[in-house]
């Protein structure tokens, strides 16, 4: 096992993830997108902290996974919101605060 | 008494103080303080003379040692000299001294005997009493030491009795003659700082000293002639007499500056004296030291050509005029040739006999002023002329080197001019006018007291003896006659003869025939009639101090620079003696002739067209007042009002305009540059900055989500690589 193999999949899930953010309409999946941009970290501080030998890296992927349920929380909260008053969760009409 | 002598000027000037802050609120207006202060003054003056004619005379003097006997040159000065080295010496040593009188008195003896050893006694010496002179330190510039102080010699004592004691009588005679003036309170303080002035004056030590105090006379004689301002005349006059008098004062302060410096840098007056007598000032300088003396002494002491103010300052209240012509004021001037006569006597060559401009303008005066006297209405004015005429007397009497005899003549002549200004106060407070043509006549009967002590002083000015004025006047004339100045012993006994005869007319206009004004005229109150007993009697028995045998008076006065000058006292001489008194009895007879008997060319104006033009002449007082108003200050004043006025328009209109187009050119600047660009451009720009900055940043404000993603993605991997590329 060498750590490059983990670190380039954490880096093809989040080029995934930043993918989704940026390029996907709908607004569950640029969450979900959003979702793989944090796991792909969390692989990388997992893979570090057993690299290094040290739990560092497994308790700071706890907490991002409980942020990020925190996270996904709210952001879906308004989705659902944005969802009720307009019918559509396509994230390009929601442009109330074009200046 | 005689080293503290500063007390006596103090006590009038702290007086004046109380009197005007306190004054009002004292139950009697103030005049209780101006009396307690001036009666204390005049028995320290007292003790004061009691003192000086107690002192040993210790200080030899050798008589008529100038810069003419060359083999005494150096020793004349020096007896002098001995008295004045402690004045020299720093202040912390002169007081001293103070304790120790007797150190410093011993100290000339022993100066004075010793040059007297050396010389072997050529000349012919006598004791005199040795002056007590104070200083303290004033200021000190560099080298300049400039010294206050007290400097008591039998002259001033003698001047400070009679100040003190005259305006005491003022005083009392004031707080019924004023009673009801508006400004009762004001005019006692004036009065107070009058007194305060002389009094400094004549102790004054040092020129300096002299001058102010004969500046604060001026101020205080201008407020006291024109203490009914509301009158026109009365505040013509104060000015008119401010301003003459001030023509002359330029002369004293040219002349003690010229002083100061021709003789060493000192204001002291016996160093003066001293220097004057033996050559050590340079004769150019010294005699034009001294005309300046003598124009101040011209206008102070009302001198042709300047006397013309005393006369019109017959407009103040009486009491004051009282006061300027007995014992204050006027004498000054005759106090300052009294006072710094070594000076004029090696100035002028008084101790020659030849004609000098003291003895000139001396003479002058008397004839003038006499004649002037003749055609007066106005009671108060015929005794101003007299008064200017008697200072004429002193003056003269100076002049021809009789220093004895005019300051004499000054010391009897302050007890009987002021009985005669009191009497016409009395007299006038009882007719409410002054006018003798109109107003009075036949009043001998209605006020006895004031016709007596009226007649007394009239016998007294007349010279008839034994009154004081005789003894006086008759030293003059001797004095006159003995040292050679023949001329001015006939102006003498012509003005004993006229003075005698206008105040016949006098007496006779005011007392006589009858009675002309209206309502009943009454003797008037104690107040009144006691300063004016007391006049009287010192009219009467004044003049015997220095009568022959006695000669008290000579022995009190002499001091060091007068003997050491060589002024003779001569010899009473009795056909001088008789031929003046016939002059005087001459003049009576006259006006008696003229006047009760009818006798004499009467309603000679009316007759002759030469009499009537001379007595127009003589009524316009020589047309010198339209001279000096119309011609004189009349043909300048026109200049320099046109010059004032150029000045005026040109360059200080000029100065003003030029700063309101400056500060205009400035403001419009500051408005169109400053304010509208600099300051308004600021607020503008930085308003137009945002605008202009907001309306492009909000093209970035799309409200896309994934835009703003987009932006923080690639801004975090251009920081990235920044951090990789760059750290």
């Amino acid at each position: 096992m060498y750590l490059n193999q983990f670190l380039f999949l954490a880096a093809f899930l989040f080029c995934v993830g930043v993918y989704g953010v940026l390029a996907r309409k709908n607004g569950v999946l640029v969450l979900m997108s959003v979702e793989l941009i944090l796991n792909a970290v969390n692989i990388n501080l997992v893979a570090f902290g057993a690299f290094h030998g040290t739990v560092t890296g497994q308790v700071f992927a706890l907490f991002v996974i409980a942020i990020a349920a925190a996270e996904v929380g709210v952001g879906l909260a308004i989705v659902l919101l944005i969802y009720r008053n307009r019918r559509s969760i396509d994230l390009t009409e929601a442009d109330l605060l074009k200046g | 008494m005689l080293r503290n002598a500063w007390i006596i000027p103090a006590l009038p000037v702290a007086s004046f103080f109380v009197i005007l802050f306190f004054g009002k609120r004292l139950p009697r207006k103030g005049h209780e303080v101006g009396l307690a202060a001036v009666g204390l003054a005049f028995v320290l003056s007292l003790v004061a003379a009691g003192q000086w004619i107690d002192r040993p005379a210790t200080l030899l003097v050798e008589h008529g040692v100038t810069e003419h006997g060359a083999e005494a040159e150096d020793h004349g000065a020096e007896p002098a000299g001995g008295t004045d080295d402690h004045g020299a010496e720093p202040a912390g040593a002169a007081d001293d001294h103070g304790t120790e009188p007797e150190q410093e008195e011993h100290e000339a003896t022993l100066t004075a005997a010793a040059a007297v050893e050396e010389e072997k006694a050529e000349h012919e010496a006598e004791h005199i009493r040795a002056p007590v002179e104070r200083e303290v330190t004033w200021y000190e510039n560099g080298p300049i030491t400039i010294r206050a102080g007290t400097h008591m010699d039998g002259l001033a004592v003698v001047l400070v009795v009679v100040v003190s004691l005259i305006s005491l009588l003022v005083h009392v005679f004031s707080t019924n003659y004023m009673h009801d003036d508006r400004r009762y309170t004001h005019f006692f303080a004036a009065l107070s700082l009058f007194t305060a002035g002389m009094l400094i004056m004549v102790t004054a030590s040092n020129t300096l000293q002299l001058l102010f105090g004969w500046e604060m006379m001026g101020v205080c004689s201008f407020m006291l002639i024109g203490h009914w301002w509301e009158e026109k005349n009365n505040s013509d006059a104060a000015l008119k007499a401010f301003f003459t008098t001030r023509t002359g004062d330029i002369g004293l302060l040219v002349g003690i500056s010229i002083l100061f410096f021709g003789a060493g840098q000192t204001f002291n007056i016996e160093a003066l004296n001293s220097a004057a007598l033996a050559g050590d000032i340079s004769r150019g300088v010294l005699v034009a030291g001294a005309a300046a003396l003598l124009c101040a002494v011209i206008g102070k002491s009302a001198q042709f050509p300047l006397h013309t103010w005393l006369p019109d300052a017959m407009a103040g209240p009486t009491p004051v005029s009282a006061l300027i012509h007995a014992a204050t004021m006027v004498v000054a001037g005759v106090y300052l040739v009294a006072r710094l006569y070594g000076v004029f006597w090696s100035a002028f060559d008084i101790g020659d006999g030849g004609i000098n401009p003291v003895a000139l303008f001396g003479g002058l005066t008397i004839l003038i002023a006499a004649v002037l006297a003749f055609v007066q209405s106005d009671i108060k004015k015929v005794l101003a002329y007299s008064t200017v005429s008697q200072l004429g007397y002193m003056v003269m009497a100076l002049g021809v080197g009789a220093w004895t005899a005019g300051v004499f003549h000054l010391f009897t002549h302050a007890f009987f001019k002021a009985l005669l200004f009191l009497g016409a106060g009395s007299v006038s407070h009882a007719v409410h006018s002054f006018d003798m043509k109109k107003d009075m006549g036949g009043l001998r009967s209605s006020m006895p007291i004031t016709f007596k002590t009226f007649m007394i002083g009239t016998v007294a000015l007349a010279g008839i003896p034994p009154l004081a004025g005789f003894w006086s006047k008759d030293e003059i004339l001797l004095g006159a006659g003995e040292n050679g100045y023949g001329l001015f012993l006939v102006v003498g006994l012509l003005g004993a003869v006229m003075t005698a005869a206008y105040m016949t007319r006098c007496v006779y206009l005011t007392f006589f025939g009858s009675y002309r004004g209206h309502g009943h005229p009454h003797e008037s109150p104690p107040a009144i009639t006691v300063p004016l007993v007391v006049l009287a009697v010192l009219s009467v028995g004044a003049g015997l101090l220095n009568a022959p045998g006695i000669l008290l008076f000579t022995e009190w006065t002499d001091n060091a620079t007068v003997l050491t000058a060589g002024v003779a006292h001569h010899e009473f001489s009795v056909s001088t003696a008789f031929i003046g008194s016939l002059a005087g009895l001459l003049g009576i007879a006259a006006g008696y002739a003229y006047y009760w008997r009818n006798l004499g060319p009467h309603r000679l104006t009316e007759r002759s067209a030469g009499a009537k033009s001379g007595y127009r002449f003589l009524e316009n007082k020589y047309y010198l007042d339209v001279l000096y108003t119309d011609k004189i200050v009349g043909s300048i004043k026109g200049p320099i009002a046109r010059a004032a006025y150029w000045v005026n328009q040109h360059v200080l209109d000029g100065a003003v305009n030029a700063a309101g187009i400056v500060a205009r050119a400035a403001g419009r600047f500051t408005y169109e540059v400053l304010d509208q660009k600099v300051v308004d451009g600021l607020v503008n720009g930085a308003g137009a900055g945002a605008e202009e900055s907001g309306s492009a940043l909000r093209v970035l404000q799309t409200g896309r989500l994934q835009q703003y993603a987009a932006f923080l993605f690639g801004s975090v991997v251009v920081l990235g690589g920044a951090l990789v590329l760059f750290v």
